[in-house]
């Protein structure tokens, strides 16, 4: 029996390895706060409906879910001439956007949940300066990614620094010039950002966890009642 | 409800339909052991999910379009559009793996107290039938969110067939309708997935209760009760199906669910093995995922596919893994039925085979190393051995003394005292005085009961294992 116990451990000793990436950052997000969704859908807009729709929304939605009036949404957060019906769809021609970057940039109403929260967080926040690449930029997360950085106004210029130099494995990333928001200031951007995105990828997501209570509370009490009458009717049992 | 014009009504029905034979052959006069335990539930949770799949399945269908450019945006549209999608959305996904969940526990159930053994040989038949046409169904389920796992899991799959010498090539073309997963492929695999296979499905699981109420159920003790009747011909240690097991399961029904209910509202994900990550991008036939795995189910069988070096040996390796488990009434050919009467020999191997199937599963999940290659195989024998030689090791089986009566099961009543009593072996008491002067009193782990109990744990089960 010993040995047996102690093969097996083993086993799975020998099967675990460790695979080296940059550790991902918490994204520190609240479904419930509107005015932090209603900030991310603003970013959004500005800084990524350009070139990434988000299909599956619908401006209207946007307005029921974050408790705002229509005339809100289409002055804050829709482009102009967008109507309250249209989903978030980007302007930019498919064609062009292949000659620009390479590659259609994707849909992003589902990125949130094909990629996580913590991981868009950590993207957003990882890109450094390249001069070798085309746009200038490279990402320490998603290596050689298409996209340039965006939001390098709001945040400056990071730099890597190397745990090792020769095959370019990078430990942190510094400001190296500041940008127009202070770290703080960026982190909170990026914050309602990745917010309205987790929003966007399940709209229904925290109707959902607020339901889950009553259902569950009303199971138990079910059950306990669905037991009492077991034990009434197992009375006469031995 | 006893005015004459009712009592005409239901006459009228009795002289044309059986409903009082129904009735009673199957509930009411159904003689059950009375000492079914714990795993006894997943019957009739099987039953319960297949109704949530039907029911759900259905609705789903209302709003889906089994269209390769329509299927992603449809699932969406349900999860958004569609009023209360999103919840029949995911009682459909949780619900296919919660089927996975209760049967494996039902079939595992069959294994400790050989619920396949003579006379049941053909409920397990008809039970594993059902195994079969659940993975098909889920599998083709799989491919209908046509996300990129739905995609390139059907395409791995499928291309299992073509390592079929001479046929292979033919018959995963047949089977994908085109020369990779399309349009086409979409289209058949809603077909089945809808009709066909449900509606085999229903068939099996009728037969599956026809023989067992035929031979009558197996009990944790793996005795006949119906060996032993009373003057009135009725098993002594029977009991009537309803409303006895009826009230019970309806407890077992409240459990289920509140798990069931938790994941479905808090978790329906569940950290990618109900849901994968990356089934929520839109399935590209030009872009291969890096790691292709399967849902948790099949991952045991994958991870035996995987192990063998030749692609056609593999696949044969994998149908084989599924085959073996049809020919365990034949296989384990010992009387006793119970794991509670059998010997040592055969719960080490029963404990062997349960961590080869969940070791398995592990690394069915994980990408392809030179180790993880070496542990899967060696636990793809393990797998094997343990049915394959099973006339041979339970030859030297010892057996304990079969009892010609059920034993009483314990109730929760009955273990409370012994729950407090662990609790307080224990735990001690320690009085605490606050900074505000009251004393209060404290139960804090007490280390030397602790460790007392901890002993004592492993030695019940190196006993149990005896």
């Amino acid at each position: 029996m010993k040995t047996l116990l102690t093969v097996i451990f083993s086993l799975f000793a020998f099967t675990c390895s460790a695979s080296g990436k940059i550790e991902l950052m918490h994204a520190n997000i609240d479904l419930s706060d509107n005015v932090s969704l209603k900030r991310g859908a603003e970013h959004y807009v500005t800084y990524c409906l350009g070139c990434h729709s988000a299909k599956h929304i619908r401006y209207l939605r946007i307005a029921e879910d974050f408790e705002l009036t229509e005339d809100v949404v289409l002055k804050d957060i829709a482009p102009v001439g967008a109507s309250i019906y249209d989903p978030m769809l980007s302007a930019m021609d498919k064609h062009d956007s292949k000659y620009w970057f390479g590659n259609v940039p994707p849909d992003l109403s589902l990125i949130a949940r094909s990629r996580g929260s913590d991981w868009l967080y950590t993207y957003l926040k990882s890109f450094y300066r390249d001069t070798t690449k085309t746009h200038g930029t490279n990402n320490a997360l998603f290596k050689d990614v298409g996209m340039p950085n965006v939001l390098w106004k709001l945040q400056g210029e990071q730099v890597p620094h190397y745990s090792d130099e020769k095959n370019q494995v990078i430990s942190s990333l510094s400001l190296a010039r500041p940008g127009e928001l202070s770290p703080d200031e960026f982190d909170t951007v990026i914050t309602d950002l990745v917010n309205f995105l987790d929003y966007v990828g399940e709209p229904a997501k925290l109707k959902r966890q607020q339901m889950g209570k009553y259902v569950l509370f009303f199971i138990l009490i079910l059950g306990f009642i669905a037991y009492l009458l077991k034990k009434e009717y197992w009375k006469d049992i031995h | 409800m006893n005015s004459p014009r009712f009592n005409n009504f239901v006459n009228w029905i009795l002289a044309r339909f059986p409903l009082t034979k129904v009735w009673n052959e199957h509930l009411a006069k159904y003689y059950t052991p009375k000492n079914f335990n714990f795993w006894y539930f997943f019957g009739s949770l099987a039953l319960l999910v297949l109704v949530i799949q039907f029911a759900t399945g259905i609705m789903l269908t209302i709003n889906y379009k089994p269209d390769s450019a329509l299927a992603f945006d449809s699932v969406e549209y349900i999860m958004r559009d569609v009023d209360w999608g999103w919840l029949i959305r995911y009682m459909h996904s949780t619900g296919a793996s919660a089927f996975f969940i209760v049967v494996y526990l039902h079939m595992f159930r069959g294994l400790l107290y050989g619920s396949f053994k003579k006379p049941r040989e053909l409920v397990w038949i008809f039970g594993m039938l059902i195994y079969v046409c659940l993975m098909a169904e889920s599998f083709m389920g799989y491919l209908l969110p046509w996300g990129q796992m739905s995609y390139w899991g059907a395409q791995v799959i499928i291309s299992l067939f073509s390592a079929i010498p001479i046929v292979g090539e033919d018959l995963s073309l047949w089977i994908r309708g085109d020369y990779v997963v399309a349009d086409a492929t979409l289209n058949r695999f809603f077909a089945f997935h809808v009709a066909a296979i449900p509606l085999v499905l229903v068939l099996l699981v009728f037969l599956h209760i026809v023989a067992l109420h035929q031979v009558g159920s197996n009990n944790p003790d793996g005795i006949e009760i119906k060996e032993n009747k009373g003057p009135d011909g009725i098993p002594v240690d029977g009991i009537p199906f309803h409303p006895y097991y009826t009230v019970k399961d309806i407890v077992g029904i409240c459990v289920f669910l509140f798990f069931f209910s938790v994941v479905l509202f808090y978790m329906p994900e569940l950290e990618g093995y109900f849901l994968e990550h990356a089934n929520f991008i839109p399935a590209d036939p030009l872009q291969t995922p890096e790691h292709i795995a399967p849902l948790w189910y099949f991952t045991p069988f994958y991870a035996i596919l995987r192990a063998v070096p030749d692609k056609f040996a593999g696949v044969l390796a994998m149908g084989g893994a599924i085959f073996v488990l049809f020919l365990l009434p034949w296989l384990d050919t010992v009387k006793v039925k119970s794991i509670r009467y059998r010997g040592g020999i055969y719960k080490k191997a029963l404990f062997l085979f349960v961590i080869s199937f969940f070791g398995l599963g592990y690394l069915g999940m994980q990408a392809p190393t030179p180790n993880a290659t070496i542990a899967a195989r060696l636990l793809t024998v393990v797998y094997f051995s343990f049915f394959l030689l099973m006339p041979i090791y339970t030859r030297w089986e010892k057996f304990k003394a079969v009892p010609k009566r059920l034993t009483s099961n314990s109730s929760i009543g009955d273990q409370l005292p012994l729950i407090k009593q662990a609790v307080a072996d224990i735990t001690q008491d320690t009085v605490v005085t606050t900074k505000s002067g009251k004393t209060i009193h404290l139960k804090t782990p007490n280390p030397s009961g602790l460790r007392s109990a901890s002993v004592d744990l492993a030695k019940k089960m190196k006993d149990s294992l005896d």
